[in-house]
């Protein structure tokens, strides 16, 4: 349990954390703190292209809504779908990771076999496919557009652990003693995974917040208000606008602030968690 | 595992994969909620027209059949025909017969971008491990892992086309004009190999090897360059070979930002026009190049390095 000290950890995981901290926090409370409301409703066309200014801090969009509401209500949207992208993820993957790890034979081929029909879909190829055959999709089926190879990520490292771990001495020794599969893979098995898999949590939240932006700004969004990807689609239209380059970039940023803080934070945590690992990739 | 059957394996499970793949990208327009004939035909379309869709589609018999005439479209080669009037108009491998050289080109000149850089930076890194360059170099590195792709692409336009004017912008062909979006589509794995090449370089040089080598007396630039750099570099040229496909899928964003053509460009029109054949072409020609990539690199690491042939 050393390593659950402080003072053993890496900056990385310290700025990180705070980073991640700080999007948190924005996320649940931005709203409530926003300056001014934003939708369709505050449409303030007496104060389009505003630039930045003490009552409007980042200046207003082409429909005069404040550019800091916006940021801090796409704040919320941003945690609120990376953390049901990443818990559907996780659970599917890790399930399926565990049950193709403990297996083996058969069933683990199988099941590998279609983790690299997933691994085939480079990037978001997979999930534009997906959202690609509904003419506008909703938010359910962006979800699983994006579940649909976030599970990947997770099976594979759920497997592979419990690959070594089914053959250590106290697995055995549980086996021994009459231990059902399940007892000893939820009892004994599943509190080992939980530092590699919080690695990969660390690491797809970024992923999935690029992989919304991405989306979004190739118009296949989920068609919500003030998504930090939509408003970087808007942004660059009008980033050849003297003086407005600021509304780009700040979408860009708070984007660029999440995969930075879950970078951050992933690579440290495996680092610290799994030393063999250290500086890979 | 001896070479021949090493590569036979690695050969039958990337055609399994490819099966898959073509059942996979068969299924999406089949099982996904939404009419695709309701999506083309809009809510006015008389029955006869429907039909027709339908007919043209090859949606009127039953789905065992469908995927057969799908595998069939595959295997003659032309992927299919535009709906809802395929009368001449190309056919959807013509198109992106058309398209790919052009995504192919980028990601090439991206990927080669991203090695020619990562690697002089890595191992610089590596070598002034802890001095300011080595903090600049992991900053930058951070920097461009995290910025996105589509801010990137625009800021980069915004730069050199708009405000200094060096370099050729949107819808231009010209042998410079690749500059700017391979520099937008290769940024990212550039990031990602600086960092492994740094630590794969950090790690080598700390072998006992390299001491031999040093005291037996070879010059720095010898232990560097020669002893160090050919067993630091393996795993980051097989990463380099592995991304090769999220180069063309990031492709998809820059070319709509530089409005190139090739096939992310190809995709996104046929997205918005739903026109299905061309959007399972697509998909299916992006991920079947990544998995025949994915072997050739897998086969070409095998043959150099016996000893992930027992994996």
């Amino acid at each position: 349990m050393r390593a659950w000290q402080p003072g053993r950890w890496s900056p990385s995981v310290w700025v990180g954390a705070i980073m991640v901290a700080v999007f948190v926090l924005l996320g649940v409370f931005g709203p409530l703190i926003a300056p001014y409301p934003v939708g369709t409703r505050a449409m303030d066309l007496d104060h389009m292209y505003a630039p930045m200014s003490w009552s409007h801090w980042l200046g207003t969009d082409k429909s005069g809504v404040d550019t800091l509401s916006q940021l801090l209500h796409g704040a919320r949207e941003a945690l609120l779908l990376s953390t049901i992208v990443v818990g559907i993820s996780a659970t599917i993957g890790v399930t399926i990771g565990m049950v193709a790890g403990y297996a083996r034979g058969f069933v683990d081929e199988a099941i590998m076999r279609v983790v690299d029909i997933f691994l085939a879909f480079p990037g978001l190829l997979l999930n534009i496919a997906i959202v690609a055959v509904v003419a506008r999709p909703g938010l359910p089926l962006f979800i699983a557009a994006l579940c649909a190879n976030g599970w990947v990520g997770y099976a594979r490292v759920a497997r592979g652990q419990v690959l070594s771990l089914r053959e250590r001495d106290y697995v055995m020794a549980a086996r021994a003693l009459g231990a059902s599969t399940p007892r000893i893979l939820f009892r004994h098995i599943a509190p080992n995974l939980i530092a590699p898999i919080l690695v990969q949590v660390s690491l797809s939240f970024g992923n999935v917040i690029a992989a919304e932006a991405s989306l979004s700004f190739l118009g296949l969004g989920p068609q919500v208000d003030h998504t930090w990807g939509a408003m970087l689609e808007q942004g660059t239209s009008f980033l050849w606008k003297p003086g407005f380059r600021h509304y780009a970039l700040a979408a860009g940023a708070a984007i660029a602030w999440v995969v930075l803080a879950a970078n951050l934070l992933g690579d440290g945590l495996r680092d610290r968690l799994d030393p063999r690992q250290r500086g890979r990739a | 595992m001896p070479l021949g059957a090493f590569i036979l394996r690695r050969l039958g499970l990337g055609l399994l994969s490819l099966l898959g793949v073509s059942i996979l990208v068969f299924l999406f327009l089949h099982v996904i909620p939404g009419d695709p004939v309701d999506q083309l035909a809009g809510g006015e379309a008389t029955p006869e027209q429907r039909q027709k869709i339908e007919q043209c589609m090859g949606l009127d018999v039953s789905m065992p059949e469908q995927f057969w005439n799908f595998l069939g479209n595959v295997a003659d080669r032309t992927l299919g025909h535009q709906c809802p009037d395929p009368k001449g108009k190309p056919t959807v491998a013509a198109l992106i017969g058309d398209a790919f050289p052009h995504t192919v080109a980028l990601a090439l000149v991206g990927l080669g971008f991203a090695i020619m850089m990562a690697l002089p930076l890595g191992i610089y890194a590596a070598l002034r491990r802890g001095t300011w360059f080595d903090t600049l170099a992991a900053i930058g590195a951070l920097s461009g892992i995290a910025i996105p792709n589509m801010l990137l692409g625009p800021l980069l336009l915004l730069w050199f086309f708009v405000d200094l004017g060096w370099l050729p912008g949107p819808f231009e062909v010209g042998p410079t004009a690749i500059i700017l979006p391979a520099f937008a589509v290769g940024t990212h794995l550039m990031a990602m190999l600086a960092r492994m090449t740094r630590s794969a370089m950090v790690e080598v040089l700390g072998e006992d090897y390299l001491r031999t080598a040093r005291a037996k007396g070879l010059p720095e630039r010898v232990v560097v360059w020669k002893h160090a750099l050919r067993n630091a570099i393996m795993p980051v040229v097989t990463v380099a070979g592995l991304q090769f496909g999220s180069l063309l899928s990031g492709s998809i964003i820059i070319e709509n930002v530089f409005a190139r053509p090739g096939l992310g460009s190809l995709l996104l029109a046929a997205i918005r026009e739903r026109n299905y054949p061309v959007v399972q072409g697509c998909v299916l020609v992006i991920a079947a190049s990544y998995v025949l990539v994915n072997i050739a690199v897998d086969v070409a690491y095998g043959l150099i390095d016996p000893r992930v042939r027992r994996a």
